[in-house]
């Protein structure tokens, strides 16, 4: 099986590949939002505090 | 309690004290990733590379290996969601009502995923993106009482009430996770009927099985990354006159 025929998917390139490119996004952005969230809590806090 | 070993309540004991726990996730989250790279990767490669195309479907079944664990995580955190919620109003557990809540973002993400790529999986299958039927129908609903929790949570500024009245409305929104569960055997449907869950006999080969079973490892690991990185923002939210959290503002550059 060469890369070409793989990202094809057999002709269902665009439903395979959106289908997962749409979850990975939503779950990076799971992580991403609390982690940054995070982040500015200490800052606002911190500068509260100064 | 002499039937639960003395260790694992002194373990919940100090897991539900929030200085605790939050030390606790930050080392066990390398863990936790490592882990759920390894079943991720394993997973991705056994469904996209490894299986078969299916014989009828072609490449386009592939989605499954995403779409079914989806749904699968839909229903179990909305399960959590509730049992949490049920602890938090019995026994008034600060970090019990925290993990209902943080759980609701994530489980109204992966509902949304469900719905998405069965869509995308739908229209090249059924030749639609939707339809009516039970189990569309009834999972779509999930999503709306997931968004219903968040609205409600947000409405209420005291975050004490806002966890019990978001906890009763998780409670009574159990009653669509059967229906959704059994949609398949009780109506007529257009989506299929189950095939992993057939105790005797699975339909499905076992080169797709074990891929699916991976990413279905896979997605609970990334729930619970997900749900620790919620939990610890909103312990940090609801205790920030805390001491402990102060002394934390103060030690962090």
């Amino acid at each position: 099986m060469d890369l070409h025929a793989f990202f094809a998917m057999g002709g269902y390139a665009f439903y395979v590949w959106t289908s997962y490119g749409l979850t990975l996004l939503i779950l990076l952005a799971n992580i991403i939002i609390p982690v940054l969230q995070r982040k500015s809590f200490f800052r606002q806090n911190l500068q509260r505090k100064r | 309690m002499f039937l639960v070993p003395d260790l694992v309540v002194r373990f919940f004991h100090r897991m539900a004290s929030p200085p605790h726990f939050y030390a606790f996730t930050e080392r066990l989250m390398p863990w936790l990733v490592t882990i759920f790279i390894l079943f991720t990767v394993s997973g991705l490669y056994g469904g996209l590379y490894l299986a078969p195309a299916d014989y009828q479907q072609g490449d386009s079944y592939r989605i499954i290996y995403i779409h079914v664990p989806s749904a699968w995580m839909s229903l179990f955190i909305y399960i959590v969601m509730a049992l949490a919620g049920a602890i938090g109003l019995i026994w008034r557990i600060k970090l019990a009502e925290i993990v209902a809540i943080s759980s609701a973002p994530i489980g109204a993400s992966f509902t949304f995923i469900a719905l998405f790529t069965g869509s995308l999986w739908g229209k090249p299958m059924w030749g639609t993106w939707w339809v009516w039927d039970a189990r569309l129908t009834s999972e779509l609903i999930l999503l709306f009482l997931y968004l219903g929790v968040i609205a409600l949570y947000g409405a209420i500024d005291d975050k004490r009430v806002a966890s019990k009245a978001v906890a009763i409305l998780a409670l009574v929104g159990v009653v669509n996770i059967p229906v959704i569960h059994y949609s398949v055997e009780w109506w007529n449907t257009l989506h299929q009927g189950p095939t992993v869950t057939k105790m005797d006999k699975p339909s499905i080969h076992i080169s797709m099985l074990i891929p699916l079973l991976l990413m279905a490892l896979s997605f609970k690991f990334y729930y619970l990354i997900a749900l620790i990185q919620r939990t610890r923002l909103e312990l940090l939210n609801r205790e920030r006159n805390a001491q402990w959290v102060k002394t934390m503002v103060l030690e962090r550059k």
